[in-house]
């Protein structure tokens, strides 16, 4: 009965009329439409071997060393939200993407566009956690830039961050989805959804018995915790915006693999869950700023966890599931209850609902 | 997690499930009205608790979806005009009309945005005196007190630059009109727990009687739900039809007093349009006497295309019981969340959407049952 064999339907994505003509919002909230704007516009533009291994950052030979250099921008409003502010986003962001190529991230750059009239307090408050933030991630700040666009051209401040890291010598693959084997185990360094309920929590002036923060931080930390311990990392992968379910998606689609979650292991924390509940969202889908997916060979997976508990930014580590055959390119999961369902890719925004 | 982990533990459900099992005989169609109902159903995989005897239709209770498009069609242009801040819960805003959603006209410049409740939008009002600030009222009975109250309040402070665009529906006459339809598959309901919460369940007890069909009232978590179908299936075997209630946590047989109150002050019952299955006579609200100033079909006429639906949409075979969503061929291939031919594949209650990101098996097509059971 919760064994049922899932058939999934053929959830083939014809060309989205209404997003066809110009750029709508779900561009960039790093579902379906996000996929295609890459795949139809960009990837044919700047094709090449690096950009085709599709990750978050791209893996340079250089004189025998392997870079990994990635770039990421930061909107969000608010600039300052309770547990961090675009500083701190804009900094742990790029590091992240750098750690998930199992590099250790060494030196940011950093563009600021900021809208005229923009308190010089507020700025320094976001330099300030930048630097903090540069401090605890081991990474220097070594060049940058500023504009500043008209009031109203502009949501207070923009920032982009690129970053540079160096690839572990103990990092004998590359790390990433074409690593993924069936049997592999799916292990997540934390609970779900902190950060999109504490943006929103502030976007919608909601109030929570306690008082929810985003957990933006630097996964460097529990990268390095694996390596160091010599565990054949296969794939990692930041869950941020999309989720878990984004996430594991790709990775499902990549490999041609099916990833078999549970729900009852995924940890959720009471306050995310109750805020999830009363919006209808799911935290599946809630964006996270410091959290990873880790896919290990099933055989480590007991001691990945054992090393990734006993760094603080993965404490609340857990094993949720497992790679297997079929059915590909999906990601099921079994519900509490015993049922089993398809954890689809986000279409569009995750939009609050009527009643 | 209180209120919470108990109706998802997975050893009651068990036990439910068996219990459903030891009652069935023989094969039962149950109708769960609310578009919640249908998505518990899916996303925590129910059907695979119950025995083959048992087959679940999703009913009309998905606002979103019922909604008419010509009224999509006004909220595009009211949303359009400069001079306006369109405010709507979320899911409105990818239901495509007979050319545009809300989506797009955001995506144009228009000024949209998506409120929790109509008390935000008149907050809205407030600071902003020199826009008009327009509320897309749609629901069912559950959303009515909070949309009736934000005209009375409006009323009370002599707010003028706010308005509603109604479109507001009503559970028993859309029951109704399936039930005296010759197509109908439905031997027993599962009713809208929270529309009961409000109104009570009284109103249910003429239509059980007169149709002979057993009506649960209902809650929204998978055990409330594999319970209320235990009740329903005790019933069909037993060849009782009456209203009993599962949702007794959250609803009393009259329901919340005060919130009906507030709801005939500012409302009057009036025939409604629901999108996929026609006209319903008295299936719906509309603006009464003095809050008819806020009524924004008053303040905007609007004269535009007559409506065009999509021919190949199947929406109203499917909000009746009579097709599941991946009966529909265009189901997947032609429409898709990001492009949906009709409103039950955006909404988060829509049946269609449902399947599509739950990715259910494809169960065997809906036959109207030709011998006719004891209760009908």
């Amino acid at each position: 009965m919760a064994d049922a064999k899932i058939n999934p339907f053929n959830l083939s994505c014809p060309v989205p009329r209404v997003a066809d003509d110009r750029i709508v919002l779900a561009h960039g909230g790093g579902g379906r439409l996000t996929h295609q704007l890459i795949e139809k516009i960009f990837i044919p533009a700047f094709s090449n071997a690096m950009l085709e291994q599709r990750h978050d950052g791209a893996v340079l030979p250089v004189n025998g060393a392997r870079l990994a250099f990635t770039t990421d921008s930061f909107v969000v409003r608010p600039l300052i939200f309770p547990g961090g502010d675009i500083g701190d986003l804009a900094v742990n962001g790029t590091v992240n993407d750098l750690a998930m190529c199992g590099a250790r991230p060494l030196y940011l750059s950093s563009g600021f566009i900021l809208e005229e009239g923009l308190p010089m307090e507020t700025l320094r408050t976001i330099v300030t956690s930048m630097q903090k933030a540069a401090a605890a991630a081991g990474v220097k700040l070594v060049t940058g830039d500023t504009k500043v666009v008209d009031k109203g051209k502009g949501d207070g401040v923009f920032v982009n961050t690129s970053g540079i890291g160096l690839i572990e010598a103990n990092v004998k693959h590359s790390i990433g989805p074409a690593a993924v084997q069936p049997g592999d185990a799916v292990i997540i360094s934390g609970d779900l959804g902190r950060h999109g309920v504490a943006i929103l929590s502030v976007r919608e002036g909601l109030e929570f018995e306690s008082e929810i923060l985003s957990d933006t931080a630097s996964l460097w930390p529990a990268v390095e915790a694996l390596l160091c311990a010599g565990i054949d990392i296969h794939c990692l992968r930041d869950l941020t915006r999309g989720g878990l379910a984004t996430t594991l998606n790709e990775i499902a689609a990549d490999r041609n693999v099916c990833i078999k979650l549970q729900e009852a292991l995924i940890p959720v924390n009471e306050v995310v869950q109750g805020a999830c509940e009363i919006l209808g969202l799911d935290p599946l889908y809630v964006a996270n700023e410091g959290r990873f997916a880790a896919i290990v060979p099933a055989a480590q997976a007991d001691a990945a966890l054992d090393i990734m508990k006993k760094v603080p930014v993965s404490c609340g580590s857990a094993r949720i599931g497992s790679v297997e055959e079929t059915p590909a390119r999906t990601v099921v999961l079994q519900s509490r209850i015993g049922g089993n369902r398809v954890v689809d890719m986000l279409s569009g925004e995750q939009l609050p609902r009527i009643c | 997690m209180k209120f919470l982990s108990e109706y998802r533990d997975q050893k009651a459900a068990e036990q439910l499930s068996q219990a459903i099992r030891q009652k069935v005989a023989r094969p039962w169609i149950i109708m769960e009205i609310c578009g919640g109902q249908t998505h518990t159903i899916v996303k925590t995989g129910i059907e695979d608790l119950l025995p083959r005897e048992i087959t679940l239709v999703h009913g009309p209770g998905c606002p979103v979806c019922v909604t008419p498009i010509e009224l999509i069609d006004k909220a595009v242009a009211i949303a359009g005009r400069p001079d306006v801040i369109f405010c709507s819960f979320g899911d409105m805003l990818r239901v495509p009309g007979s050319s545009r959603s809300l989506f797009d006209v955001k995506a144009e410049g228009g000024d949209v945005r998506i409120a929790y409740s109509p008390l935000d939008a008149l907050k809205l009002a407030k600071s902003n005196p020199e826009k008009q600030v327009v509320f897309f009222a749609v629901g069912f009975e559950t959303t009515a007190p909070a949309n009736a109250m934000s005209a009375w309040q409006a009323d009370h402070d002599g707010i003028e630059n706010f308005s509603l665009l109604v479109s507001h529906v009503l559970v028993p006459p859309a029951m109704e009109a399936l039930l005296s339809s010759e197509n109908c598959v439905v031997q027993g309901f599962l009713a809208a727990g929270h529309v009961c919460t409000v109104m009570g369940y009284e109103e249910y007890l003429p239509i059980a009687e007169r149709y002979k069909v057993p009506i649960v009232v209902t809650g929204f978590e998978p055990l409330d739900i594999l319970e209320g179908i235990h009740m329903t299936v005790s019933q069909l075997e037993q060849g009782r039809y009456e209203v009993e209630n599962q949702y007794s946590r959250a609803v009393r047989r009259e329901g919340n007093r005060p919130a009906q109150q507030r709801i005939a002050e500012v409302f009057e019952i009036a025939p409604r349009q629901w999108r996929g299955l026609g006209e319903i006579p008295a299936s719906g609200f509309q603006l009464r006497g003095r809050f008819q100033k806020y009524d924004a079909n008053r303040r905007f006429p609007f004269s535009g295309e007559p409506a065009r639906e999509s021919p190949e949409c199947i929406a109203g075979l499917i909000l009746q019981g009579i097709k599941k969503p991946h009966e529909c061929p265009a189901f997947a291939v032609k429409c898709t969340p990001e492009n949906p031919l009709g409103a039950p594949m955006v909404s988060s209650e829509g049946a269609c959407a449902a399947y599509y990101h739950y990715g259910r098996r494809q169960n065997q097509p809906i036959q109207p049952q030709l011998s006719s059971p004891a209760s009908r």
